[in-house]
């Protein structure tokens, strides 16, 4: 999908954090571990502070004015040629993809379609473009991706956080059944059809609980909060990350004295 | 929420509740994925395919008023006599009419989503004519009293036990067995007979060539070859959509229909029907009518985005994967047409007062427009179609545009744009809510919570740290 513009991105010595809203206020370490690995692959990482949402939520609820309200202002706090890297498929998606069609139109739909060459999935840009390398320092440990459906079917980018896991040499990655079937969460839908969420989303956990994985890692906090809450609501053990943060935490020397 | 809108959530809940459905639609729909994986094992190979689908169909839509006026010369010099309906009611009248002038008493029916599009069967029962399903699936619902709860498979919602169990309730000197064989032996026998009584046999129709005046119809069960050969009046209701350029053009779609919707590598039976019997043949019908029916097509096509839904082929297979479809089944949707390409069809049809809150009934996963054989863009069109149950617009394209806005829910957007488009509004908002930690389990929340528990806010926002790091700009 972005193969022509990772092309020409080659190694760039500066980046912008789009952080994502649901990272901001819930899973703020997803975002400051994203940072971390970014930095010690020697890369500047500026993140705007006028960032606040893709506008993803009101543009998949039929709301497109007010999406585009909100799309503006994050659109005009990345300049330049630097690539935007987002810890999140769906937000990464929105930008890259969807804003094509939120803008097409408008008058600043040049500046958009720029910017959506420059956006990437963190997964995507850890393993495609700076092809980093991973030294696992972590304790044996059984991990379950949970690849959200905008990654895999949007920015199509499964196989870079499996690619990462498998790099961790004390890890073993686990499977489990129908894993690539949405976990309930779609945003507003959610709020709008619960019941329906409500059994996606024990289903889902049913299927996760049954492999027995240590931890539940994923590149989106919007499946994470989803699947997580379910975990913990039953009492299982599993715990979720935002797999920056499994990343960073088992490759992390600690300083030496 | 309208009351339709209401209903729909409704019959979500009743089918959310019935285990018997929940069961019965993951068995099916986890064995249907299974068996078309196991039809497209070359993944380049699928996508090529599905690429020369898309073009076939793509390719016919952007000449459809040419193809159209093709179909209709060349059907009608191989003896087919071509019919025109712009409504479902226009349609029925067709179709009456023709019963009438020939013996008026019976129909049997091959499988039609387009008549159920039209309700057929209780317009001519309305009219003293008996219309029997001959397709076994839709024979068992039409013995329910039920609508097709699938496109393809319209009795998916049944498990053998259940079906048994109406044979012996419906039928007489019937005994119970759950064996599937001995039950469509049962139903075979029933059915047989009425080939050879009906007056007029109705089918639908999968491809129609412009180039050649050729009907194709594809079947399992040789029902359909029957209902179009047995009767002596053969009449097809199609959408003004199915028309393809040549006969060529049939051969990929072939490829894929089957495959995309059962997992086979081709249907038991493919009919080419090219007119009536002719001068010195000793069988076929003496008549052959095909009913073109518009029923709010040509509003969707003059929209380029739109008229990407025209390109269906009706295989199915986006509900067949679609994770909502496999918990709340065919019925919940209340159209014809359920799952995701009913999502995106039935506003259109239907208008977005009645079929507007549809298009809500999806996470977005994309499985659908993954599974798609002619790549219809349904996740980008459940958007669109969003939208438009949200927007008024007098110039919209689809009916009842607007119908599902709801003044608070607007205003709820218009307070959140504003907020996250104002950042130093949006930085109050969000350090409030982590200074105290917790929010209100309430509204939208509580219904959260019934699974899972509330999400925690941060006691420092990504906004903060990262500002406390200083490599911010």
């Amino acid at each position: 999908m972005s193969h022509a513009s990772l092309a020409t991105v080659g190694r760039p010595r500066r980046v912008y954090l789009f952080g994502t809203c649901l990272i901001d206020l819930f899973f703020p370490d997803a975002g400051v571990d994203s940072v971390r690995l970014l930095e010690r692959e020697g890369i500047e990482v500026v993140y705007p502070q006028g960032q606040t949402c893709c506008g993803q939520p009101a543009y998949n609820s039929g709301y497109h004015e007010d999406a585009r309200t909100v799309a503006r202002q994050q659109v005009s706090l990345f300049p330049g040629d630097d690539p935007v890297i987002g810890p999140s498929g769906s937000c990464a998606s929105m930008m890259k993809h969807h804003y094509l069609d939120l803008f097409r139109g408008e008058p600043d739909f040049a500046e958009v379609q720029a910017l959506s060459t420059r956006i990437f999935e963190l997964t995507e840009f850890l393993v495609r473009v700076l092809n980093i390398d991973l030294k696992d320092l972590g304790a044996p440990q059984k991990v379950a991706i949970h690849t959200s459906c905008h990654a895999r079917r949007e920015m199509g980018v499964a196989g870079d956080a499996e690619q990462l896991v498998d790099s961790l040499g004390n890890v073993e990655r686990v499977g489990f059944e129908r894993q690539t079937e949405c976990c309930g969460f779609g945003g507003t839908f959610a709020v709008k059809h619960a019941p329906i969420s409500a059994a996606m989303v024990t289903d889902k956990v049913d299927t996760i609980d049954a492999s027995a994985p240590d931890r539940l890692v994923g590149g989106d906090c919007g499946c994470l909060m989803n699947i997580g809450g379910a975990l913990e609501k039953r009492g299982s053990s599993i715990r979720v990350q935002h797999i920056a943060s499994l990343l960073w935490e088992r490759t992390d020397e600690p300083p030496s004295n | 929420m309208n009351r339709p809108a209401t209903e729909f959530k409704e019959r979500i809940q009743r089918a959310l509740d019935d285990p018997q459905i929940r069961t019965n639609f993951r068995r099916a729909m986890d064995g249907l994925m299974a068996k078309r994986a196991a039809m497209f094992p070359d993944a380049d190979e699928l996508e090529q395919l599905r690429d020369l689908g898309a073009a076939v169909r793509r390719n016919a839509l952007a000449r459809l008023p040419g193809l159209l006026e093709k179909l209709e010369a060349n059907c009608q010099r191989n003896g087919i006599i071509v019919h025109w309906a712009e409504s479902v009611a226009e349609a029925n009248a067709i179709v009456l009419d023709i019963v009438r002038k020939h013996g008026g008493k019976s129909v049997i029916k091959g499988k039609s989503m387009v008549s159920e599009e039209m309700e057929l069967n209780h317009h001519l029962e309305a009219h003293g004519i008996e219309a029997l399903e001959s397709d076994l699936g839709e024979y068992i619902v039409q013995l329910a009293g039920e609508t097709p709860s699938h496109i393809i498979m319209p009795a998916i919602h049944k498990n053998t036990r259940q079906i048994a169990e109406l044979f012996v309730e419906k039928l007489d000197g019937v005994e119970f067995t759950e064996d599937a064989e001995a039950l469509t032996a049962i139903a075979r026998g029933l059915l047989r007979r009425k080939f050879l009584d009906a007056d007029v046999g109705l089918s639908g129709v999968n491809f129609a060539v412009a180039e050649t005046g050729t009907l194709c119809l594809i079947e399992n069960e040789g029902n359909g070859r029957l209902t179009t050969t047995a009767p002596d009046v053969h009449v097809a209701v199609t959408g003004i959509e199915k028309v393809v350029e040549t006969l060529d053009d049939i051969t990929p779609l072939l490829s894929l229909l089957p495959r995309s919707a059962t997992g086979q590598g081709i249907t038991t039976y493919v009919n080419m029907i090219s007119g009536p019997r002719k001068q010195g043949e000793r069988d076929g019908p003496r008549e052959v009518h095909l009913v073109l029916l518009d029923n709010g097509r040509t509003t969707s096509y003059v929209d380029p985005e739109l008229r990407t839904t025209l390109q269906c082929i009706r295989c199915g297979a986006c509900m067949n994967h679609c994770p909502v479809y496999a918990r709340i089944g065919g019925h919940a949707y209340g159209t014809v047409y359920p799952g995701p390409i009913g999502e995106i069809l039935s506003p259109q049809l239907l208008g977005c007062d009645e079929a507007g809150a549809l298009p809500g009934a999806s996470t977005l996963c994309g499985a659908c427009g993954e599974v798609c054989p002619v790549r219809i863009p349904i996740p980008k069109m459940l958007v669109r179609l969003r939208r438009e149950a949200v927007t008024r617009d007098a110039a919209s394209p689809v009916k009842d545009a607007g119908a599902q806005r709801s003044t608070s829910e607007a205003l709820i957007w218009k307070a959140w744009a504003r907020i996250h488009a104002v950042p130093g509004l949006y930085s109050l908002v969000t350090r409030t809510a982590s200074a105290f930690k917790k929010m209100p389990v309430v509204g939208p929340l509580k219904a959260w919570s019934s699974v899972r528990t509330p999400p925690r806010v941060a006691g420092r926002t990504l906004h903060q740290r990262m500002a406390a790091r200083g490599s911010t700009k």
